[in-house]
């Protein structure tokens, strides 16, 4: 129980019970699907993007609570932030849910630390990596579906 | 050693069925994962394999290995021999005409593609139609989409009711003249549902329409008869019969076999070959192209004589006790909903949970050992038809115990505390 108390932990829970920016957002001028076919997480984001910030952020959907916690922490955390900086931040996050970054790393990514237990299970890093995929694909201006399989 | 009279066979209601004794078969049912025993309850994507299976193979390869079908030398023989045993041992089994009637495929999705492709493109055309139903695997969804894409021919979907079986009436009323094959799933793999195929296939006859059965979740569970069903087709696959992967069955009545053109071409299906004309080989070899798995059938054969050994009414009474023992835990917790109700069903409980994704339950109980399987369980317009994305499927086998249901209720209570 004590991987699963690290892989659930509370701002997880939190997130996932209480989603932030669960909406809509109707100042959006892009947004994207993403869809995961194995476990059927299917998420839209919807972005207001201001020259390279990002000045919106908002998604909808269902799936597993890592995937929706990780969209949700995922949109407050991005709010604000330059393509360069969320380009960072996407690449920091990826590292740790893979178990290729160090203790003292992961205190660098604030509360996206919350998912450093992903990488005990590596069944799950797809659910955790689906909104910033999907974000990605929307800084790339890639208007396609994203799925992570 | 104890002796049999000491051993409490608690787990079951026939007195002379011993699940404890059958549990020693299977080796694996002995590990633990992350430091948990092991309890496997996803049978229904596989099943674990007794020892007469796993040596039966060695066996094969140690002492026996050679090509089929050709060669005057010895162990080509002997290979042959056992190879062609096996496929009287499927033809016992499901109680076909013939062993002439009994094609070895990879499983039943390559029985299903097999069918499609022979008698589908030679009997489907533009305007056509083939009949499915709402609870079926996506083997035998996507074949069929296939076929009628390139025929211009239409899929046809019989509608279930909210208990997950199918509507007996809507499937007659869909049956027509443009009706040229019926296939249907003898039992979902996803919700549990026994389809009464035999009325089903008797319904279909009547107009003359021929009928596959996909029978994956069918061998398992229950005695099958061919003839007494009077299907034209029934696919099922080994490894969820206790026997190894990449060998199933496709039972096929003569007369289809017969008129089907081949399916795959190269040798062992052939008579004779230049290159102006081939002759194809006699049944069932015409539909065998290339060498075939003939360890894989030989341990089929090993994995029905295990079954048949226990027979078909002990393990549908043991799993049976297991389906009605884990519907009553499982229906006593708080915010689980079972979906797929049919008052006819086999061993397998789909279910969801209030505030727990299916995705998370099976993490969490896979922390205690138990392994379920969480997804769309392949029958995604199965899952649009009972609104949710995915479940949680729990799925007993003639190994599984009370005591491993206990287990599962135990670890969701774990899901409940994580997620409360």
């Amino acid at each position: 129980m004590s991987d699963l108390r690290e892989l659930y932990q509370q701002v997880i829970l939190d997130h996932n019970k209480n989603p932030r920016n669960f909406k809509k957002l109707e100042s959006a001028n892009r947004t994207a699907e993403g869809y995961n076919p194995l476990c059927g997480d299917h998420y839209t984001f919807f972005v207001e993007m201001d020259g390279d910030t990002i000045r919106d952020l908002g998604f909808q959907g269902a799936g597993c609570a890592i995937s929706k916690a990780s969209a949700s922490v995922m949109s407050s955390t991005l709010k604000g932030k330059t393509r360069d900086e969320a380009h960072a931040l996407f690449d920091g996050f990826h590292k740790m849910i893979k178990g290729e970054v160090k203790p003292d790393e992961i205190e660098n990514l604030g509360r996206l630390a919350a998912f450093s237990g992903v990488s005990e299970f590596p069944t799950r890093i797809k659910c955790a990596s689906l909104a910033w995929h999907t974000m990605n694909s929307v800084l790339n201006e890639d208007a396609s579906v994203v799925t992570t399989e | 050693m104890s002796s049999l009279a000491e051993v409490t066979p608690n787990d079951s209601i026939d007195a002379a069925f011993d699940v404890h004794r059958i549990r020693e078969d299977f080796p694996i049912l002995r590990s633990t994962v992350r430091g948990k025993p092991l309890v496997y309850l996803d049978n229904a994507a596989t099943t674990q394999k007794p020892r007469q299976v796993i040596d039966r193979i060695v066996r094969y390869y140690s002492e026996e290995n050679s090509n089929v079908h050709r060669g005057v030398h010895f162990l080509s023989e002997v290979a042959t021999n056992h190879y062609e045993s096996a496929r009287k041992t499927v033809q016992r089994f499901l109680n076909a005409a013939s062993e002439r009637e009994i094609v070895f495929v990879k499983g039943t999705t390559e029985a299903v593609n097999l069918v499609a492709a022979t008698f589908g493109r030679a009997n489907v055309g533009p305007g056509d139609e083939v009949l499915i139903t709402a609870i079926e695997h996506h083997s035998n969804i996507v074949p069929w989409q296939m076929l009628c894409e390139e025929k211009g021919a239409k899929l046809r979907i019989a509608p279930a009711n909210d208990l997950g079986e199918v509507d007996i009436e809507g499937y007659r009323e869909l049956l027509n003249d443009r009706t040229k094959i019926a296939s249907i799933i003898h039992i979902s793999n996803a919700l549990g549902t026994i389809n009464p195929i035999k009325e089903m296939i008797m319904l279909a006859h009547d107009r003359g329409i021929p009928v596959m059965i996909d029978g994956a979740q069918g061998v398992p569970h229950g005695k099958v008869d061919v003839q007494d069903l009077d299907c034209d087709f029934y696919a099922f696959s080994g490894h969820k019969v206790y026997g190894p992967t990449g060998i199933g069955a496709l039972y096929a009545k003569e007369r289809f076999l017969e008129a089907m053109p081949p399916y795959q071409g190269g040798g062992d299906m052939i008579l004779s070959v230049t290159y102006e004309k081939t002759s194809y080989n006699a049944l069932p070899y015409k539909f065998e192209a290339g060498t075939p798995n003939i360890a894989g059938a030989i341990g089929l054969a090993a994995a029905l004589d295990y079954v048949s050994a226990i027979g078909a009414d002990t393990i549908t009474a043991h799993e049976n006790d297991l389906l009605v023992y884990g519907t009553d835990q499982l229906s006593a917790i708080d915010g689980l909903r079972i979906i797929g109700t049919s008052k006819n069903k086999a061993s397998v409980i789909s279910f969801v949970l209030d505030g727990a994704h299916p995705h998370d339950i099976g993490t969490i109980v896979d922390g205690e050992g138990v392994a379920i399987r969480t997804g769309h369980h392949c029958a995604q317009p199965l899952m649009l038809r009972f609104k949710v994305p995915a479940t949680a499927r729990a799925s007993f086998a003639i190994y599984n115990t009370r005591a491993e249901v206990d287990a599962l209720v135990a670890s969701i209570a774990k899901v409940v505390e994580v997620f409360a």
